[in-house]
């Protein structure tokens, strides 16, 4: 019998797209829930975002399989910081970690984009964004998935932050309130939806401040 | 000096025949949801061998220990596999006799780890596999593919499945579906894809899962009709290609 199917391939791209902004006191962090292959939708209500730790998310698009890996690996490895320093991992540390684990798996990698959104260790908002190999870069906001180019320049228009070009360096996050910032992603991510086939369905909008976390959701265009 | 070129330590694919690079024998769609007392579950008991019907009583659905059905499409010979691997892990469980049972949930995480995992040697499981099931009152249906792609929902479908019967599923499905209204749905479902994928044969096994216990049912087939002038003259409505 000759073989029919195209060459295995141990990859897949499950789609979505993530946002998240820092500010003064807050960090407010948004997926869509919809997990395609292809042109099929697998499930309308598939959660992309995880807490890492008290004062730490991670939301993340790509291959389903890796990101799920890369956050078992993650939650075992606070558990062991946990039991060694008996406190909670800060944000800025297990973004080097996220990094690190990324970078381990260099040439044959988790084919997940990451973002991580939350509070540093002076309360101030934080979000760290990553490529799939574990470059990473601390900023005032960020997108990655499927919709990152559409949603990219919607906030840079958007978020009235200070651009990272000027010098000296300025605070990159954004002088806008909690609720203006929640406005902002909902707006985006109802722009993204009208033309990603890989983003709809839902938003699911993480906001974490000094109170702790509260979850909002937005209904998306379900086609 | 004769050196073999370099592959990065990377396994090579064509030159190791012990793994699964195209499936042989396959099984077709399997289409499960969650209704009123649990889940149910069906998939026709076709075997393909290529494009050819090679075996036609398949039993493409097992129940796994206590709590747990499985349905399974794709290389029906890794399928034996897994349930070998399912029947050691369920003894050994059974072995610490403190009167736990692994549950659906633990179930479906070990698939999916297991498929996952052997995607990860490059020498994958050729399945999508369904795992439905109650524990203490708590249903559950859940899905994994081949790479190790996982999800939970109210309704899942394997292979064709997933574009033929699941917008049907999302159209009809309702949290009270009672047991007949689910089988009724299912076969609905299983009816489309037996016109439709050709792989399909009518013959299929539904299976139920409740708090009391597992039922698969006796082989049977669907009531079909051909009469359809569509069928009879394909092209009458599309005029011009042929």
């Amino acid at each position: 019998m000759t073989k029919q199917q195209a060459n295995w391939s141990p990859y897949d791209n499950n789609g979505g797209s993530c946002v998240a902004i820092a500010g003064a006191d807050y960090c407010v962090i948004a997926a869509d829930t919809r997990m395609s292959t292809g042109y099929n939708v697998l499930t309308r209500e598939y959660s992309k975002i995880t807490k890492l730790a008290d004062k730490c998310l991670m939301a993340s698009s790509g291959f389903q399989a890796d990101v799920k890996a890369l956050q078992k690996l993650l939650a075992a490895r606070h558990l062991i910081y946990q039991h060694q320093h008996n406190k909670q991992m800060s944000c800025p540390a297990m973004a080097q970690l996220l990094s690190n684990t990324l970078y381990y798996k260099r040439f044959f990698p988790y084919y997940s984009f990451n973002l991580l959104g939350g509070l540093d260790n002076e309360g101030k908002g934080c979000v760290y964004t990553y490529d799939a190999v574990g470059s990473y870069e601390r900023a005032g906001y960020s997108s990655q998935g499927t919709a990152s180019t559409l949603l990219m320049p919607y906030l840079d228009k958007m978020l009235k932050s200070p651009s990272p070009l000027l010098l000296p360096a300025q605070d990159a996050v954004t002088p806008l309130s909690e609720s203006e910032a929640i406005d902002i992603i909902k707006n985006a991510f109802a722009a993204a939806t009208e033309r990603d086939i890989y983003t709809g369905d839902k938003v699911e909008i993480v906001i974490l401040n000094a109170h702790g976390i509260r979850r909002e959701y937005m209904e998306l265009r379900k086609d | 000096m004769d050196q073999k070129p370099s592959n990065c330590g990377l396994p090579s694919l064509e030159a190791d025949s012990q793994r699964t690079l195209y499936p042989y024998v396959t099984g077709t769609s399997v289409v499960a949801l969650k209704y009123k007392d649990g889940i149910l579950m069906a998939a026709d008991m076709g075997g393909s061998y290529g494009s050819t019907l090679r075996y036609k009583s398949v039993e493409r659905i097992k129940p796994i220990g206590k709590h747990s059905l499985l349905g399974a499409s794709g290389e029906l010979s890794d399928f034996q596999e897994i349930l070998r691997y399912l029947d050691e892990l369920i003894l050994y469980d059974n072995m610490w006799d403190d009167g736990n049972s692994l549950g659906p949930k633990e179930v479906h995480s070990y698939l999916t780890r297991v498929m996952y995992n052997r995607r990860n040697k490059f020498n994958p499981l050729w399945n999508s596999l369904v795992l439905g099931g109650v524990k203490n009152g708590q249903r559950y249906l859940g899905t994994v593919s081949m790479i190790g792609v996982n999800f939970e929902d109210n309704h899942v479908a394997t292979g064709f499945g997933n574009h033929l019967a699941r917008p049907i599923l999302r159209e009809e499905w309702h949290e009270n579906l009672s047991f007949e209204d689910g089988v009724r749905l299912l076969e609905k479902c299983m009816r489309v894809l037996l016109y439709r994928d050709r792989s399909a044969v009518n013959k299929f096994q539904v299976a139920k899962i409740t708090e009391e216990g597992v039922t698969i049912s006796q082989p049977y087939s669907l009531k079909t009709s051909w009469g359809f002038s569509a069928f009879k003259n394909p092209t009458l409505g599309a005029e011009g290609s042929w």
